[in-house]
């Protein structure tokens, strides 16, 4: 039923669309590639990577982020495996009244939380601390990861808690050695969702965390980096934007199945 | 009611902690489940729903984040309301919704209204390069566009080349341009999601839909409109929906790009409560205009996901 014409035609609106989704990150990963005004370099060059990583100090903000990054997932993960498995198998009575509030954080902007955020950490002496960014990415992440191991879990025979039971297993017990491992596949898909949302958090950082150097995230100091043009050429700049996506891309490609699993179905929450 | 909105709100942040803890004593058997819930409830309700309640009750304060604050009712809303440099900023949030949302929407729908009776080779490819303006950090996307509206970037060397220098400029740095500059960044940033989302909707529909439509001679016009466009109410609410949010959440781009300028014709919202904040530090004239920010988020969004479903 599809005619030729038809058939080349959509292919050639998809291979636009495409390449207009690939040019901006392209065209930078291009320029950072060039070898910069002064630059002895012939052709294609690394220099302006190793520039971006001595002048700008993102090993350390790499670093961070990954740090940052990787104890919020693993905070995220075992929190919400917990309340899953409490909101969706033990299923106790006021848990519609535990949906509610969850819900509210589902929707609520970051603009609605930052200011008192700030106050909070600044009277506890946490500002330009790592906790004080991951302690408020960990909240945000909760109510969609409570949710997805909610579903998960509920959506398991009833026949695996009753056989558990039967072998005398307790609560606990059952969560650790039939849910947790059978809940993994859907951990890794949310921890590829609560990765990408706080390696790329930049708000919550530029407010957190505005004056130490040496805690600050990839994002916020590449923006610092970015914003000092006049003293730093377009080319080194350009490398750095790569080095602050490149971990992401990479991951993206390799797990692209669950990056999209994950950004699709939380999209539709 | 000279107590700093701070202090006032830390002792509500304790009792807020421990009140799911405070059912165990009804039957242990509830409160052995409540154990589970505990860690992740404890973090949010601290760090999530305090804060929400506490941004609520700043804005009824005059407060520089330091000296006592001083209550002063709805006066911080009816600064905002009536400001014009408040008000434009809201009417720039609006500006936003058409680049992030319905451009996209619209661009999205048109593609696949092109492409409705073609089975896609290559599908999983187009959809990860599709997808990947998603990914992206946000400084990075900021990065990337700062060059192509440069002085001397791609836009500018394409109408140099099409002799049509004359209309070149710095595009972020122009009064005129600079508020569809930063929007179409948005645009940029979300026309491939709806891409995804349509044409994975697009799919599911029934083929012998198409072929009794075009026996009845229905043209590719009225196909479109009686098949295809109702089938993908559900992906087009979820699009609009996520459009409208980060279009008004666009705080991001806004700093990395233009900073709110040239004057403060770019100023968004979000952009508004952090300078209002934590640069002006007038906090509760910043926490009314968060509060009045997250009314409209959930007005608008609420508004899309019901007549959405109405129709449906």
């Amino acid at each position: 039923m599809e005619s030729r014409k038809e058939v080349f035609l959509g292919h050639v609106v998809l291979v636009i669309g495409a390449l207009i989704a690939l040019y901006p990150f392209g065209s930078i990963l291009f320029q950072a590639l060039t070898p910069a005004p002064g630059s002895t370099a012939q052709g294609l060059t690394l220099e302006n990577f190793v520039g971006a990583w001595t002048r700008g100090g993102f090993s350390r903000s790499l670093l961070n982020s990954a740090v940052v990054a990787i104890i919020v997932v693993l905070l995220t993960a075992v929190v919400a495996v917990l309340a899953g498995y409490a909101l969706s198998v033990l299923r106790f009575r006021f848990r519609t009244i535990v949906f509610g509030v969850l819900l509210v954080g589902l929707v609520m902007p970051s603009e609605s939380r930052i200011i008192p955020l700030y106050s909070m950490f600044q009277s506890l002496g946490l500002l330009n601390t790592r906790l004080a960014l991951i302690l408020p990415q960990v909240a945000s992440s909760f109510p969609l990861a409570a949710f997805w191991m909610s579903n998960y879990f509920a959506q398991l025979p009833k026949s695996l808690q009753e056989a558990a039971a039967l072998d005398g297993a307790g609560e606990f017990a059952t969560l650790r050695h039939v849910y947790a491992p059978l809940g993994m596949t859907a951990v890794a898909t949310l921890s590829c969702l609560v990765f990408l949302y706080t390696w790329n958090e930049f708000m919550l950082a530029l407010v957190l965390m505005p004056d130490d150097a040496s805690v600050q995230t990839a994002p916020l100091s590449l923006s610092f980096f970015a914003g000092n043009e006049r003293t730093t050429e377009p080319e080194v700049i350009a490398a750095a934007a790569v080095l602050v996506a490149l971990p992401v891309v990479i991951a993206y490609f390799i797990l692209q199945r669950r990056f999209m699993k994950g950004l699709l179905e939380g999209a539709v929450k | 009611m000279t107590d700093s909105p701070s202090r006032s709100s830390s002792t509500n942040s304790r009792r807020a902690a421990k009140r799911p803890a405070a059912g165990e004593a009804l039957s242990p058997f509830k409160a052995r489940h409540l154990l589970y819930l505990l860690p992740g409830l404890a973090i949010y309700i601290v760090f999530s729903i305090v804060p929400i309640l506490q941004t609520l009750e700043y804005s009824f304060y005059r407060w520089d984040g330091i000296t006592p604050a001083r209550w002063v009712g709805m006066r911080n809303y009816v600064a905002l309301l009536t400001n014009p440099k408040t008000l434009s900023t809201f009417g720039h949030g609006l500006v936003m919704i058409l680049f992030y949302a319905v451009l996209p929407t619209l661009i999205a729908l048109f593609i696949v209204a092109i492409m409705t009776r073609v089975r896609i080779r290559l599908l999983g490819f187009f959809r990860t390069v599709l997808f990947l303006p998603q990914i992206l950090a946000t400084v990075v996307v900021a990065v990337a566009w700062r060059w192509i509206y440069a002085n001397d970037g791609p836009i500018n060397g394409v109408l140099d080349f099409l002799g049509l220098g004359f209309l070149s400029r710095a595009w972020l740095g122009d009064f005129d341009t600079a508020l569809p500059a930063v929007g179409l960044i948005g645009t940029w940033v979300s026309f491939g999601l709806c891409m995804v989302l349509f044409i994975g909707g697009v799919q599911r529909i029934d083929r012998g839909l198409y072929e009794a439509a075009r026996l009845d001679g229905a043209g590719p016009f009225r196909e479109f409109m009686a098949i295809t466009l109702p089938s993908l109410q559900g992906e087009i609410s979820i699009a609009l929906i996520l459009g409208v949010t980060n279009a008004l959440r666009n705080f991001d781009i806004v700093w990395n790009t233009t900073s709110g300028g040239p004057g403060t014709s770019t100023l968004v919202p979000s952009y508004f409560i952090y300078e209002a904040a934590f640069i002006v530090r007038n906090v509760g004239l910043a926490s009314a205009a968060a509060v009045l920010l997250t009314l409209v988020i959930l007005l608008m969004t609420g508004a899309i996901g019901r007549t959405m479903r109405q129709r449906h």
